[in-house]
């Protein structure tokens, strides 16, 4: 037998949850900033060194004022954040209304067949903040490749991905679908807790 | 004591013993022509049983059939000697391969990292166990008189007091003078070095070859000859052969962890790390196969080299049965252990970024990472730029703008937009060529994207599509 592990590390490391009564996580230290959304998640915020995936009817429904808020905070905290292959250009004059400080942004210009490789390289340096990639086709094994590089360097991971992605299942710890009609947040999966069954409100501000 | 010499008097048998999965089998190293072959040494089982080294391979086989005979190579004591050097270079940077079967190495100044001499001792010790090498350690204010000590003692470490004392117990015969030397000097009645060094110097010139005089100053650390001190290679190169086919992945598990370890150990003396190596598999029968083992990062753990090399190993397609294995590293960035600041708000700085972005740019162009900058322009196309170094904070613009940008405008085609604001009219740009008259709206499209688009100014469509509200 391995060393005795207390069954509260485990509840607090989300490795292991409670289906009936709900287990209080520490709170997440990075909060996504919409407070509906925080409310609704098991840890209060983005998990941790994990990989959210975000999946999104088409581009352009909100899925940039959705990570704006934490973006912008780790940012001025000095942390790096790297864009891997952004489908459009990062209009730097929005980027920065919404309170990311530019020196702190970076994007990596690849084809797709490299994508992958440079967000796992971000994701496990441990050099970044926040890593945003949009993985196409990736598969099971490739995302869970994603999960684990951002658990070995305590990044915060978020794969945007197509809203079909959602009827696979993922490694993601978190799964939040964006709806635009009407525009709201459906947690799919939130590791460390029931998934809320009801959508979160999301509108335009 | 600021020299430790290590003597390694059996290092061709051990080197051979320790790529053997029971060393406690009889075993004899081999040497000598084909007519007449002759023990070179024998490990402890094999004194067990009667065999000595300098015995005919015939007499030998007559006293017991049942040992594992090796051919000796002179080479292959030599190369353990480099290893152990390696090893060695952890502890000091001068390290010197000079005197035969001995390793010397400087450890005044390493003894405040390393503790005192005892502990030091004692870990020194502990790894060569652990390595498979037989030694005695000595350590002596000077290289030479530690050589000559581990001659005789195992584990003392003399001061500059203790010294002379200590040498001048030191029978003649095993000081380390050459034979025809000690002899006439034993015939003086001369027998321990104590007798030796109270001799006039004027005598000793007279009646000795001109090496013996230098060479008494220097054990008594009166005169220091300079010593050629080894370098560790830049290339990791180790084989082992073995002597029959191994057919099983499972079989060279036990010559891996051998070869991966003293990678390990020659990566720390260098306090490098690897990030690429080659694992050779040689064949009798047809040309050598090749798993290359490719990590993300340097690393210099021992086990966590094993693991990696054994799992590609496993993967591996070897065609045929394998009769060597060699290791061979040729990049060998430095090593950065993971480190942790005690006030960092991040739990571990593993890389910094700019190594980070130079791994990036290596493999996907040098234009492929860069920043992004804010232009002082109203025309979107020239609002921002690629800029690789930081620059003044730019005041961001008032009115809404859109997160992504496409590259180039498109038409938009959608029969159900709803305006939602506009027009913003921009206008700029007809004195360098790129006129640009436009108002911009921004709208909803009929499947709840935001957009940011335009018409030619004074006009209401057709829109082009030219951002994201995201």
């Amino acid at each position: 037998m391995g060393a005795v592990v207390a069954i509260d590390s485990l509840l607090d490391q989300r490795r292991l949850w409670k289906g009936q009564q709900r287990h209080v996580l520490p709170a997440s230290p990075q909060p996504s900033g919409h407070a509906l959304l925080d409310a609704a998640l098991p840890s209060g915020g983005w998990p941790d060194g994990a990989l959210t995936e975000l999946l999104i009817p088409a581009d352009g429904v909100g899925e940039l004022r959705l990570l704006w808020p934490a973006l912008a905070r780790l940012s001025q905290q000095e942390g790096t954040i790297v864009l891997v292959a952004p489908p459009y250009v990062p209009f730097a004059p929005a980027w920065q209304r919404a309170g990311v400080r530019l020196s702190q942004l970076q994007v990596i210009d690849t084809p797709p067949r490299d994508a992958l490789w440079a967000a796992e390289q971000c994701l496990r340096s441990g050099a970044c903040a926040a890593v945003l990639c949009w993985p196409l086709h990736a598969d099971d094994r490739a995302l869970r490749r994603l999960q684990v590089a951002a658990e070995s360097g305590r990044c915060l991971g978020f794969a945007i991905r197509p809203a079909k992605a959602a009827r696979n299942p993922s490694p993601a710890a978190l799964r939040i679908a964006i709806d635009t009609d009407p525009q709201q947040l459906r947690v799919l999966k939130c590791r460390g807790g029931l998934a809320p069954t009801r959508p979160i409100a999301f509108e335009w501000q | 004591m600021r020299w430790v010499c290590l003597l390694l008097p059996q290092l061709a048998l051990d080197g051979v013993l320790r790529r053997q999965p029971m060393p406690d089998q009889p075993l004899a190293l081999i040497d000598g022509p084909v007519q007449r072959r002759v023990l070179h040494s024998v490990n402890p089982a094999a004194r067990a049983l009667g065999l000595r080294a300098g015995q005919s391979l015939a007499a030998a086989q007559a006293i017991h059939a049942g040992f594992t005979s090796v051919a000796f190579d002179a080479k292959d004591a030599a190369h353990w000697r480099d290893l152990v050097a390696a090893w060695a270079y952890r502890f000091s940077s001068q390290v010197s391969t000079q005197f035969a079967h001995a390793i010397v190495l400087e450890i005044g100044r390493s003894l405040k990292l390393f503790g005192p001499w005892p502990r030091l001792e004692a870990q020194m010790r502990e790894e060569l166990r652990e390595m498979g090498f037989r030694h005695r350690l000595v350590a002596a204010p000077n290289p030479h008189a530690a050589r000559v000590l581990a001659n005789v003692h195992d584990g003392i470490g003399l001061t500059d007091e203790s010294l002379l004392t200590g040498l001048g117990q030191i029978p003649v015969e095993r000081a380390g003078l050459d034979r025809e030397t000690a002899l006439s000097l034993s015939r003086m009645g001369l027998r321990r070095l104590s007798q030796v060094f109270e001799l006039p110097r004027d005598s000793i010139t007279r009646r000795f070859p001109k090496t013996v005089l230098p060479y008494l100053d220097a054990l008594r650390g009166e005169m220091t000859q300079p010593l050629t001190l080894y370098r560790p290679p830049d290339v990791f190169d180790q084989r082992m052969e073995f002597d029959h086919e191994i057919e099983s992945s499972q079989a060279l598990l036990f010559p891996l962890r051998r070869l991966t370890a003293d990678l390990a150990t020659f990566l720390a003396g260098r306090d490098g790390g690897v990030q690429r190596f080659v694992l050779v598999l040689e064949h009798e029968r047809c040309d050598d196969s090749e798993v290359t083992v490719g990590l993300l990062a340097p690393e210099r753990a021992a086990a966590t080299l094993f693991e990696l090399t054994r799992g590609r190993l496993e993967q591996a397609r070897v065609p045929a049965p394998v009769r060597g294995l060699r290791l061979i590293a040729s990049e060998l960035p430095p090593f950065v252990p993971a480190s942790r600041d005690l006030f960092d708000a991040r739990s571990q700085q593993a890389m910094p970024w700019p190594q980070l972005r130079e791994r990036l740019r290596a493999r996907l162009g040098d234009d492929a990472v860069h920043g992004l900058a804010i232009r002082g322009d109203h025309r979107p196309e020239r609002a921002w730029g690629v800029e690789a170094q930081a620059q003044r904070e730019a005041v961001p613009p008032s009115l809404p703008r859109p997160g992504w940008l496409l590259h180039q405008p498109i038409p938009l085609r959608d029969h159900a937009l709803t305006v939602l604001a506009g027009p913003e009219r921009i206008e700029s740009g007809w004195w360098d060529g790129f006129e640009v008259r436009r108002d911009y709206y921004l709208v909803e499209t009929s499947s709840g994207q935001r957009a940011w688009a335009y018409c030619v100014a004074g006009e209401r469509g057709p829109y082009m599509l030219h951002g994201w509200f995201a």
